[in-house]
């Protein structure tokens, strides 16, 4: 490993739509090193990778190769000066051959220059067998497994013969033999002098493979180290090293009975299984994990929206089969989604109309809308909920970030639910409408609602929650106590290796 | 504020309000009453497809198949009143083969969730087919005395037509607005994700929207049939495009989620009575489809000026 910094991204700040990601962080790669990016979800690292190989312009901040600034960097410009990217997610085109998958983008040509069959084909196996796959080069792309789409997308990318390498959670879908190939050629490449960016919640293997690390917390760089001077919990430390900062607004309320139950819930279609889990009136419980750990997929299978095929859901005592989401909401469980923009309200409707949706049959006698009384009840809730807005009859759209998802809360209150799930409640809205939002939430569970909260905010999951649940590979895995949790024990059990994928 | 929320209507409208105003100037008679009860007869038809078309566009869906479904609408009725079906059983049989052959789309594209541009397509040419091969080609004739005008005489039986086609046109305006269904038209043409979420099913308003299309097809095609003493074969040649035109025209949004039938009764009124008002200025009335065109460029391009306007005012808002 020579001391020469190959890539250096100085000062980088990114804010998209109000959220920052991206705070001055700074980050160094030199030629021959295997060098691990980790952070919490959010933390900013596929930001980051998306400046570096141009997918993303950054506010202010220079990337440098080989001391040279690159100017008006886009993917063409990066992949012209040597950098190469694997996506966690596998970008294969389906419809087209493993050896034409792994032809585009390395086959120099103009549009009508005749293509070399054979010679195509034989770099495709070359390549193939370099990482060690038995993948036909003539398959179709999706014909193959997941693991084997990665290992198309690691001989792609070998292919561009490139200086930098990205590798963001490549071996996420890999089995153990497939990882240790891939070790092998990143160890090869190595010697080459490549600098390879790896990306990987998998502690464990940080220690095997690579040189340096650096930690993102917040969109800032914490601090880069020597792999040897590190070991795992020290990793974990760095991650989440901060205090609980905000203020969360948690009171003591009296705690009823179960609400909600899981047994041995499972889906296969989204990769969940022997999920069991109760929830009590009164009580908010988090739900913890990385992405990818099936948090969302759970609260999609509660909700109806991939319908469980294995355990029991259970709503009082009472065994429940919920197959769509219009059942779900007939028995009182509300489900504020994730993506708010796309799918928590309808944009182009009016704030009235999104707020009575899910409840329309209350609003209506023989079908015809009581339209005074929702003029009302959104006015009240527009009021009590502090959505700022010149008219309750402005479409969604208009409103801020922190606006909407008030609105897509405000829209489930109305149903009375008695089971309310929300799924990262408070993503990429500002820090007042967090705390209006974390106020709502205590109200609710005073008058007896039972919460399931997902978030990746440990901070926000150890200050709101009374249990909180940890996921990963697609089941609870520990539930931990309020008095008892800590971001370390969370984050250890949320990256706890999962043997069975 | 208010009137913000209707420009696009407006817009539409206004061209219209200008359109009449310069023929009013150049040639008052086209203002005549006979005239005027003409163009209404025409265009009621067209009116009551393009209710329809509203409401399909609204969910994010298409139907060109209406033409074809108006020409078998159309001989179903004559042949019914041949075979000596009371006028009123002719227009609830009829009306409910529409709404069937609307049915069959609706499942098609609700609940096995094809396509609605092929399936719509291939529906266009199967129906027109079918009713080419089973009367080949030939009109129904020697029809009852009680079929034209549905028995009333021409002056009543004209009124009724009119009046049908704005009653259908109050009903569907107010539905939209005070119905539940209305409400999960638009929220399903908006974001069907974001719908579903909400408990509302879109398989299942995608379904009915083109069940209500089908038989307001046939209810238009047997209107429009009693106007004649005889019935032919290929009615309906071309009408998806003219639907298409005034809900677009209209201000409907060809994305689904946003347009009001307002806005498609101005487009019916502007793109129908164009090509009259061009022979009564005395304009070449060859230019009648050139100029449609040209009113439907100007209306996308109003609507990408107006939508580029409240992006840019929501960005500064949200800053």
């Amino acid at each position: 490993m020579s001391n020469h910094a190959l890539l250096n991204a100085i000062n980088i700040d990114k804010s998209y739509a109000g959220v920052h990601a991206l705070k001055n962080a700074s980050f160094e790669l030199r030629a021959g090193e295997v060098h691990a990016l980790i952070g919490e979800n959010g933390a900013g690292k596929s930001t980051l990778i998306k400046i570096i190989t141009g997918a993303v312009e950054p506010d202010s901040g220079e990337i440098h190769l080989n001391g040279t600034p690159i100017i008006h960097n886009s993917p063409r410009v990066a992949k012209n000066l040597g950098i190469a990217a694997i996506y966690q997610q596998p970008a294969l085109f389906s419809e087209l051959t493993v050896a034409e998958n792994i032809a585009i983008g390395l086959e120099e040509t103009s549009l009508l220059s005749r293509v070399d069959w054979r010679l195509r084909k034989q770099r495709a196996a070359d390549l193939l067998a370099r990482v060690g796959a038995h993948i036909d080069p003539d398959a179709e792309a999706r014909d193959l497994t997941m693991p084997q789409q990665q290992l198309v997308e690691i001989a792609r990318a070998l292919g561009t013969h490139a200086k930098v390498l990205i590798m963001d959670e490549p071996t996420a879908s890999l089995s153990e033999e497939d990882t240790q190939n891939l070790f092998a050629v990143m160890r090869q490449l190595r010697a080459e002098g490549v600098g390879i960016v790896y990306i990987s919640h998998r502690l464990e293997e940080l220690l095997v493979i690579a040189d340096r690390v650096t930690v993102l917390r917040d969109g800032r760089t914490i601090d880069t180290r020597e792999i040897a001077d590190v070991d795992r919990q020290q990793m974990i430390q760095l991650m989440v090293g901060r205090e609980l900062s905000a203020v969360y607004p948690k009171k003591q309320v009296q705690i009823g009975e179960v609400i909600l139950e899981l047994r041995q819930l499972g889906c296969s279609a989204s990769g969940i299984h022997d999920v069991s889990l109760s929830v009590r009136a009164g009580e908010i419980v988090g739900l913890a994990g990385l992405v990818g750990g099936g948090r969302t997929e759970l609260a999609r299978t509660i909700f109806g929206l991939t319908p469980s095929d294995q355990g029991e859901i259970f709503l009082r005592g009472k065994p429940l089969r919920i197959s769509s989401a219009a059942q779900a909401i007939e028995s009182g469980i509300a489900y504020v989604p994730e993506d708010r923009r796309r799918h928590g309200v309808i944009l182009d409707l009016a704030i009235s109309a999104n707020i009575t949706l899910a409840s329309l049959d209350r609003f209506s006698r023989l079908g015809a809308l009581d339209l005074s009384r929702e003029k009302d009840v959104a006015a009240d809730y527009t009021r009590k909920l502090g959505i700022k807005t010149p008219s309750i009859f402005a479409p969604v759209a208009t409103l801020s970030g922190g606006n909407q998802q008030k609105v897509a809360l405000g829209r489930w209150l109305v149903t009375n639910p008695s089971v309310l799930i929300l799924d990262e409640p408070t993503q990429g809205i500002d820090v007042g409408a967090k705390s209006e939002v974390h106020g709502l939430m205590t109200e609710l569970v005073s008058q007896g609602v039972a919460i399931l909260m997902i978030s990746s905010e440990l901070p926000e999951v150890l200050g709101m929650s009374d249990r909180i649940a940890v996921m990963c590979g697609g089941t609870i895995v520990a539930t931990l106590d309020r008095a008892e949790a800590t971001q370390e024990k969370i984050l250890a059990l949320a990256l706890a290796r999962d043997d069975k994928a | 504020m208010k009137l913000n929320r209707y420009k696009r209507e407006l817009s539409a409208a206004l061209a219209y309000a200008a359109l009449l105003i310069v023929v009013a100037v150049i040639a008052p008679s086209f203002f005549s009453a006979a005239n005027l009860r003409d163009l209404a007869l025409n265009n009621a038809p067209v009116l009551l497809v393009s209710i329809g078309m509203t409401v399909v566009i609204l969910v994010a869906q298409i139907d060109i198949s209406v033409g074809s479904q108006f020409a078998i609408a159309t001989v179903a009725a004559g042949w019914f009143a041949k075979s000596g079906v009371p006028m009123p059983l002719v227009l609830a049989f009829v009306v409910m083969i529409g709404a069937l052959m609307g049915a069959l789309n609706g499942a098609l594209i609700g609940i096995l969730r094809l396509p609605s541009i092929i399936v719509t397509l291939a529906m266009l040419v199967a129906w027109r087919d079918s009713l080419r091969w089973t009367t080949g080609g030939e009109w129904v004739q020697n029809l009852p005395p009680n079929f034209q005008w549905l028995g009333l005489g021409q002056s009543m039986g004209q009124w009724l037509i009119v009046i049908a086609a704005l009653l259908v046109l109050a009903f569907f305006i107010w539905s939209l607005r005070n119905l539940a269904a209305g409400r999960a038209v638009y929220a399903v043409g908006s974001d069907a994700e974001a719908a579903r979420l909400a408990g509302i099913e879109p398989s299942r308003v995608t379904f009915f929207v083109f069940v209500t299309m089908g038989a307001l097809v046939a209810l238009a095609a047997v209107l429009n049939a009693v106007r004649f003493s005889t019935v032919p074969s290929n009615a309906g040649f071309g009408l998806e495009l003219k639907a298409i035109a005034a809900v677009v025209v209209g201000g409907t949004a060809i994305t689904g989620g946003r347009g009001t039938l307002v806005g498609t009764l101005i487009g019916v009124a502007l793109l129908g009575t164009i090509g009259t008002a061009l022979t009564f200025v005395g304009i070449n009335p060859f230019w009648e489809k050139a100029i449609q065109g040209a009113i439907i460029l100007a209306a996308l391009a109003s609507d990408f000026a107006l939508g580029r306007v409240e992006r840019m005012r929501t960005a500064q808002k949200n800053a």
